[in-house]
């Protein structure tokens, strides 16, 4: 998928103008934080994120081992583990995957890897028709292949009204008003599909190093048909997906339901291990595992390392006051909200995402609700930190920070400059002391007034103040 | 832990902030006439200007470390040092360790300066155990959790609990108090639009209270909130300082 973080800002204000979109959008607080906030009850969350901090930090910290482990194993059960470096290396592997098998429709459960593969562009280049299966994947690439704006609600933007049209002028059908009756008729259209598809693609929640399995937490049924019907599964996924034991999926397994939809679990968890053998009533004759680096390998040993024990659970899009308003297209890649800021300058440039850094109040609810506890508002200080090292910022900014650094070292010098600075400001002030527009920074006073200061700095004041007192003490004495 | 016991002899310095010198000096002299309470000496420090919070979040990490160092050298040698702001507060009480995270004499300096760095209402509640404020009202608030203070420090129940001293005020929470409300330091500037989209967010839920006042202990939320309710046409809704409310200076009361 190509970036276009570089828009943010225009993107950001036509999203604040769309009435639908704010309206959609609201939905997503009332929804998944409502429910996060209760099942988070069922469990001792502070410890069980404790727990999967360490395991995840654990695998982390050894991932070639770990990795070679998964390998191992997972050859052993009849499946081919390939490494691509680029997330366009990976993409060409599947399709070379697809010639192999001579696959024409390959059905696809949800995989947000495989957006940054852009792997169905590459796949249809090649003639291979890629079908999404997920529900909302699939009203999203029957609407123009369109991008998904959340990671496990993909199409959270749309209200039922949008899909309603959509799948009348799509599927050529009377509108319906039901959701499970739109539901059936997406149903209906994917199950020739379905039976047709000569390859399943998947991601992969996790792979498991000492069974060489993957585990896959899904809520529509969808991910069994990819895996089960056709005769070639290919899982697509980060090299840091990658958990030594089932013990440390269970764990994990436990924080991505309650932080994700606030589910206790998943109506589906699946654990496929191998090729199907002699006996087995299914599973397909060939499994492949292509683990994708993209990026990923950069983070190891540098300061952003814990951003890898992302479990993808987007609680912190969902608590995100920034990505509440403005949804996630505006970010521009495959990645909304706060890990998106954070991942989306690491894999594809922070040259290309100046905006992705800076665009967060830092308010730290992310860091409080991520399951993993990823120091998301410190990783996004770093980047400001990279930026502003890497000359990136505009120079005004620069030149600001400059002039304000040098005055605020200077305390007779700020003395003077706020004295000026509160008698200018009450003069911009009108009657009601308010100021109505600020010409060196219209990005305030553009939406909102500047309260007038009350005359007189406190330095002044407490000047004025001190002396008084001592002369009243001595007036006494 | 429990905290040291103030005498006659305890020196509190109050760090007043940037934004309270500039713009609301009554700020500080609320802040001020709390403490005094004391019957400690309670002083502000000369030649303190800012905390180095903007840079440190610009990713001026040279320009935030150059100021922490003055301001640290500024406040050691006093037995606590109270701040009328969460955010400044957590800036120096929590940032500063890592910000001299490279120079282990700064560092071990700040490590012992740190524990004595209160927020205002940490200060009254924790320290100066007080049971009773100043402020006098018979009105209606209701209170906004900004964010450096209720996640950094913790500052959720004891400003709450003081309110809750004053005579006849009622507190009506609004809902998500919790939420932020879209200030963010320069993110106000830099995506004004997104800023204020937030506070709209904000302030439907003060107003949905029917409070006369939102009250809350950061400058830089209240300068939003404000510049925000009045550009909407609100010019009824006040947004307090927590220290003028519990120094005495909530209207209609």
């Amino acid at each position: 998928m190509q970036v276009q973080s570089m828009h943010f800002k225009a993107r950001a204000g036509q999203k604040l103008a769309d009435v639908r979109l704010q309206k959609n959008l609201k939905r997503l607080s009332q929804k998944f934080v409502t429910a996060r906030a209760v099942a988070i009850q069922e469990i001792d969350f502070e410890a069980t994120r404790s727990a999967a901090v360490e395991r995840r930090d654990r695998a982390i910290s050894r991932l070639d081992l770990y990795l070679e482990l998964f390998e191992k194993n997972a050859t052993a059960t009849g499946a081919s583990v390939l490494y691509a470096e680029s997330a366009a290396e990976a993409s060409e592997l599947v399709v070379q995957i697809a010639r192999r098998h001579e696959a024409k429709t390959v059905t696809k459960s949800k995989s947000m890897v495989s957006e940054e593969m852009a792997l169905n562009e590459a796949l249809r280049a090649a003639g291979v028709e890629p079908v999404e299966t997920d529900l909302g994947e699939y009203i999203l690439q029957i609407n123009n292949n369109e991008a998904p704006s959340h990671i496990i609600a993909p199409v959270i933007h749309k209200d039922k009204e949008e899909i309603s049209e959509l799948f009348a002028k799509v599927h050529q059908k009377p509108p319906l008003s039901d959701i499970s009756q739109l539901t059936r008729e997406a149903r209906e259209q994917l199950r020739p599909k379905f039976l047709r598809a000569d390859m399943g693609v998947t991601g992969g929640n996790f792979v498991i190093a000492e069974t060489g399995s993957v585990a896959l937490v899904t809520n529509e049924g969808n991910e069994g048909m990819c895996t089960i019907m056709p005769k070639v599964h290919v899982v697509v996924t980060g090299i840091e997906k990658v958990l030594p034991t089932l013990e440390d999926f269970a764990t994990i397994a436990r924080l991505l339901t309650r932080s994700a939809t606030g589910q206790s679990i998943s109506n589906y968890i699946s654990l496929l291990t191998g090729t199907r053998v002699e006996g087995e009533p299914d599973g397909p004759d060939h499994l492949y595992f292509v683990l994708v680096d993209g990026g990923r390998s950069s983070l190891l040993g540098s300061e952003f390392q814990e951003m890898l024990r992302c479990i993808r659970c987007g609680a912190c899009m969902n608590h995100c006051p920034v990505y509440q308003k403005i949804g996630g297209h505006a970010y521009g890649w495959v990645y909304p909200g706060p890990m998106g800021s954070v991942l989306t300058p690491a894999y594809r440039g922070l040259e290309n995402t100046l905006d992705l850094p800076q665009a967060a109040t830092l308010c730290g609810e992310c860091h409080v609700v991520c399951p993993v506890k990823i120091p998301l508002p410190d990783l996004l200080r770093k980047l400001r930190e990279r930026q502003f090292e890497r000359h990136l910022r505009p120079w005004t900014e620069r030149i600001g920070l400059a002039v304000w650094s040098y005055v605020a070292a200077r305390p007779p010098l700020y003395r003077l400059t706020t004295r000026i600075g509160s008698r200018v400001l009450r003069l911009m002030s009108n009657r009601r002391g308010l100021i109505r527009s600020l010409p060196l920074v219209k990005g305030w006073s553009a939406t909102r007034d500047m309260p007038a200061p009350a005359s007189g700095t406190f330095s002044q004041r407490y000047a004025r103040w001190q002396s008084d007192r001592a002369a009243t003490r001595s007036e006494t004495n | 832990m429990s905290a040291p016991e103030l005498t006659e002899n305890t020196r509190i310095a109050v760090f007043v902030t940037c934004l309270v010198d500039l713009m609301r000096p009554e700020i500080g002299f609320a802040t001020l006439a709390l403490l005094e309470r004391a019957g400690c000496e309670v002083v502000v420090p000369p030649d303190q200007t800012c905390c180095g919070q903007p840079a440190f979040n610009a990713g001026d990490r040279a320009s935030a470390h150059r100021l922490a160092e003055r301001v640290l050298a500024l406040l050691e040698p006093y037995d606590f040092v109270v701040i009328p702001s969460g955010s400044c507060a957590g800036m120096i009480k929590v940032h500063y360790v890592e910000l001299f995270s490279d120079d282990p004499t700064l560092r071990r300096r700040m490590a012992d300066l740190a524990p004595r760095v209160y927020e205002l209402t940490d200060f009254l509640v924790k320290v100066m155990k007080v049971n009773e404020v100043p402020g006098r009202s018979q009105g209606t608030i209701t209170y906004h959790d900004s964010c450096s203070g209720l996640r950094e420090l913790g500052i959720q129940e004891q400003p709450r609990r003081l309110l809750k001293m004053i005579p006849g005020l009622k507190i009506e929470e609004m809902r998500d108090s919790r939420a932020c409300c879209g200030f963010g330091g320069t993110f106000s500037l830099k995506y004004g639009e997104v800023s204020s989209a937030i506070a709209d967010e904000k302030i439907s839920q003060v107003q949905a209270t029917g409070a006369q006042a939102v009250v809350l202990g950061d400058l830089g939320c209240m300068l939003h909130l404000e510049g925000r309710l009045r550009r909407l046409g609100d010019d009824k809704t006040q947004v307090l300082h927590i220290a003028q409310v519990l120094a005495g200076e909530l209207e209609g009361s």
